[in-house]
């Protein structure tokens, strides 16, 4: 994970660098391109971009309009526990909603802002996890927790946020 | 000879490249937005749309015609459609239209009206976008953009820049430039193409209408106007006069009854700078130096060069733009001939372009803060401004320009074409009248040779600067070589510029150029050394071309630019005894840059220098010059390589 020291990001950066050089410079492996680099920064900061712009050859606003395109690519700093709460029909019907509202209030997000302050965590939806029968469903960046309700899932945060602290000690 | 039927009526077509090209041949002419005969095809905007035998809607501009199909233009699914799709389109507008730049020359409020729209079923959008207003030269107001994408086509594929471009999806797709950056801060060149294919008013030319009226009813400044070339042959189609039909004298007289003091010609400053430029070029042809020489009589293609071929800088040509020229001589000799102060002279430039806007607010043609071409007009502002005053243009009575600088040779006069300058110059080289027909027309890039002195010359024409960045290319990679370049930002070059009426298709700018070539054929004197005002300069001003004085006056210098503000890579190191910072700006990343970074970075690793040697990218150290640049504890290292950076780091430590 890219943290603030130098020395990680310089080697980030050094990693954008092999990324592109692995895939070469046609603009078509441009979306493989940003996977990769927004897995190495958790996010794709404006000045990465500006960078494959310029090492592609191709136009800062062509990478940032195929960056904001997809849902997938963040142009916002993410969070160290990225949180997807499941939208589909499914979990929908079964109180996505309400789950959706009491993290929100928990992690005293405002409207439109997705990330903590102190970059802990990130709340985000999805359409459709493929695990209907489970809804609703919450996935804590790999882990996959079912049939979640706003209680568990609060334990599930008190939780994250107690070891975060215990470890800081 | 294919046909198809159309309406029930037979139509012969051959190689048309789509139906709505064989259509709007019928005679019929279909609705489009996001069509431009000289851009790619789009499809975006749903308005060409016909109905074939079997009952399926397509879209005329995406298909190709075939023999023996049968389309339907109007039926009544057709016009249904169409108007829903209109009104979806209005639904999301920003629809201000009284109060609209664009009010007049908006195809979506004529087909709207048109069409018979009279009532829209949707909601309004509640989110209204920010106005950019802070380029020199347009405006973009994105709550009437109705996303057909001719703006990021026109300026990806001709102009080669892409400067904006689509960006987010669904309800919140919007064009913008990169990181929704503002204009001034991405690398814009204001040519403004962008706002001439626009069909709304989401993209307008800023204008100076204000300002000039200010000025106009100011007693105490004398207003003094330059009309360039290009503009007396599109004037008039506002007014019901043909494309190419010229009307200077017309204009003249408009201006004086608007109340400018005086009128002047642009194409006298445009013979000045053939002097400048003519004397500059045999100057570097005999050095052998900085060739090709590059013409910079157009600023958008000055600022192309500033922000994306900076090693190209010192190929430009030094002298001013005719417009810059103009405005120089005015402020800095005429106004003390006549007995005036600077301040009190305003100069207003009438001009087919919108980047002489931002030509004429660089710092360098200022002195004290004071501009040398205060105000800039474009054709459609002065028509507008002719409205507004109330003058009937039928009523107009011809009127000659003022002395002594309403003279200009048909040398000057032709500039406002592709092909123009060099024509100029190639009759000053030559000594004659000489019609080079191989610069003129409409080739994207056109090349010629003359003989001078026994030696031969090559010279070479581009307009568009997509077509000008392939040919620097070319240059660059030693396949191509030239003495003299002649480059013009707009398609056509000025005729074609975006402050001209539009449409400025390709028909008409031919049209507009040849007007100029008409008006060149009148004129008994054809190159600019015959022009007897440009002499008197000479005499009681300047001495001769390229002295002191026209240096001084007539010529400037150019800076390379950052393409895009706030995109240093921070790595966040601790600032310790040497701090390094690599350029991986375009310029220096393509001379190796990145190799420097690297050995630098593999250097402090091995030797554990992390406390003591702090390294970062940065963007651009605006010395792109002498690429690659490195900054060491603020000192720049040009033209620096991996070795010996290390060695001033071993230095320093």
């Amino acid at each position: 994970m890219a943290t603030a020291t130098g020395h990680d990001s310089r080697r980030s950066f050094q990693r954008v660098n092999e990324i592109i050089e692995t895939h070469g410079r046609d603009p078509v492996h441009l979306i493989s391109i940003l996977q990769e680099v927004q897995n190495e920064y958790r996010y794709l900061p404006q000045e990465i971009l500006n960078y494959i712009a310029t090492a592609m050859n191709i136009s800062p606003s062509r990478v940032f309009g195929v960056a904001t395109f997809y849902e997938n690519f963040s142009l916002e700093p993410k969070g160290k526990y990225v949180i997807r709460i499941c939208d589909g029909t499914a979990c929908h019907v079964k109180n996505s909603t309400g789950l959706l509202n009491m993290l929100t209030r928990k992690l005293g997000l405002k409207e439109g802002q997705r990330t903590t302050g102190d970059l802990l965590f990130t709340l985000e939806t999805v359409s459709c996890l493929g695990a209907c029968g489970l809804a609703p469903v919450m996935v804590i960046n790999e882990e996959v927790h079912g049939k979640v309700t706003p209680e568990k899932a609060e334990q599930i945060i008190d939780e994250i946020i107690k070891k975060e602290r215990s470890q800081n000690d | 000879m294919k046909t198809l039927k159309i309406n029930g009526r037979e139509v012969a077509f051959s190689d048309e490249k789509n139906l709505l090209e064989v259509i709007r041949k019928a005679g019929i002419q279909l609705p489009t937005f996001c069509y431009h005969s000289e851009l790619s095809t789009y499809g975006a905007c749903r308005m060409c749309l016909v109905e074939d035998k079997k009952g399926n809607l397509i879209a005329a501009c995406c298909t190709p015609p075939r023999e023996g199909m049968e389309i339907k233009t109007h039926t009544l699914r057709l016009l249904k459609q169409r108007k829903m799709t209109l009104e979806l389109l209005l639904a999301a507008h920003d629809r201000e239209c009284t109060t609209c730049y664009k009010n007049s020359d908006c195809k979506l409020r004529k087909l709207a009206h048109d069409m018979g729209i009279e009532e829209i079923r949707f909601g309004r959008k509640e989110k209204r976008l920010p106005v950019d207003d802070s380029s020199p030269a347009i405006i973009r107001n994105p709550n009437k953009c109705i996303l057909c994408g001719d703006c990021v086509r026109m300026c990806e594929e001709v102009q080669g820049i892409g400067v904006i471009g689509f960006a987010y999806r669904g309800a919140r797709a919007t064009v913008t430039p990169a990181f929704n950056k503002k204009l001034s801060e991405v690398d814009c060149v204001d040519c403004g193409q962008c706002s001439s294919v626009c069909p709304t008013g989401a993209i307008v030319v800023k204008p100076h209408i204000e300002k000039v009226w200010q000025a106009l009813n100011d007693d105490s400044k004398v207003v003094i106007a330059q009309i360039a070339p290009a503009v007396r042959v599109a004037f008039g189609e506002a007014f019901g006069l043909k494309a190419g039909e010229s009307t200077e004298y017309l204009i003249v007289s408009a201006l004086k009854a608007m109340g400018f003091d005086k009128v002047f010609d642009t194409c006298l400053a445009a013979d000045l700078t053939v002097m400048e430029e003519v004397r500059e070029f045999m100057e570097r042809l005999d050095r052998g130096e900085n060739l090709p020489l590059f013409t910079s009589c157009c600023p958008a293609w000055v600022k192309f060069v500033e922000f994306n071929y900076p090693s190209f800088l010192d190929n430009l040509s030094t002298c001013r733009s005719p417009q810059q020229m103009f405005g120089s001589f005015i402020k800095n000799y005429y106004a003390g001939e006549v007995g005036l102060s600077r301040d009190n002279v305003f100069v207003v430039s009438i001009m087919p372009c919108t980047a002489k806007k931002a030509e004429a607010a660089r710092e360098e043609f200022a002195v004290d803060g004071n501009p040398d071409v205060d105000a800039v007009l474009t054709t459609q502002e002065l028509i507008r401004m002719v409205r507004e005053a109330g003058i009937v243009f039928e009523e107009l009575k011809e009127e000659s320009f003022d002395m002594p600088f309403g003279f200009a040779t048909g040398g000057g006069i032709i500039f406002g074409a592709t092909g123009g300058v060099t024509e100029a110059v190639v009759r000053m080289l030559d000594g004659g009248h000489k019609r080079f027909k191989e610069v003129r027309g409409n080739e994207g890039l056109k090349e010629a040779a003359v003989l001078k002195d026994g030696r031969e010359i090559k010279v070479a024409v581009v307009h568009g600067l997509k077509n000008a960045r392939e040919l620097l290319e070319m240059i660059k990679q030693g396949k191509a070589k030239y003495d003299l370049v002649e480059v013009m930002a707009c398609p056509g070059g000025c005729v074609g510029g975006a402050g001209q009426p539009v449409p400025a298709d390709a028909g008409i700018r031919e049209k507009r150029a040849k007007g100029l070539y008409i008006l060149d054929n009148r004129m008994q004197l054809g190159r600019a050394d015959e022009n007897p005002m440009v002499r008197m300069l000479y005499e009681k001003w300047l001495g001769s071309p390229g002295s002191e004085v026209s240096h001084k006056y007539l010529h400037t210098h150019y800076r390379s630019r950052r393409r895009i503000e706030g995109t240093d890579i921070k790595f966040g190191g601790q600032q310790g005894k040497v701090n390094v910072k690599i350029c991986i700006g375009t310029s220096c990343y393509l001379k190796g840059s990145y190799d420097i970074f690297k050995a630098v970075d593999r250097k402090i690793k091995e030797r554990n220098l992390e406390d003591k040697v702090s390294l970062e990218a940065t963007f651009c150290l605006e010395n792109c010059t002498s690429s690659p640049a490195v900054e060491v504890n603020g000192n720049i290292v040009e033209n620096a390589d991996a070795e010996r950076i290390e060695r001033l780091i071993d230095q320093l430590l």
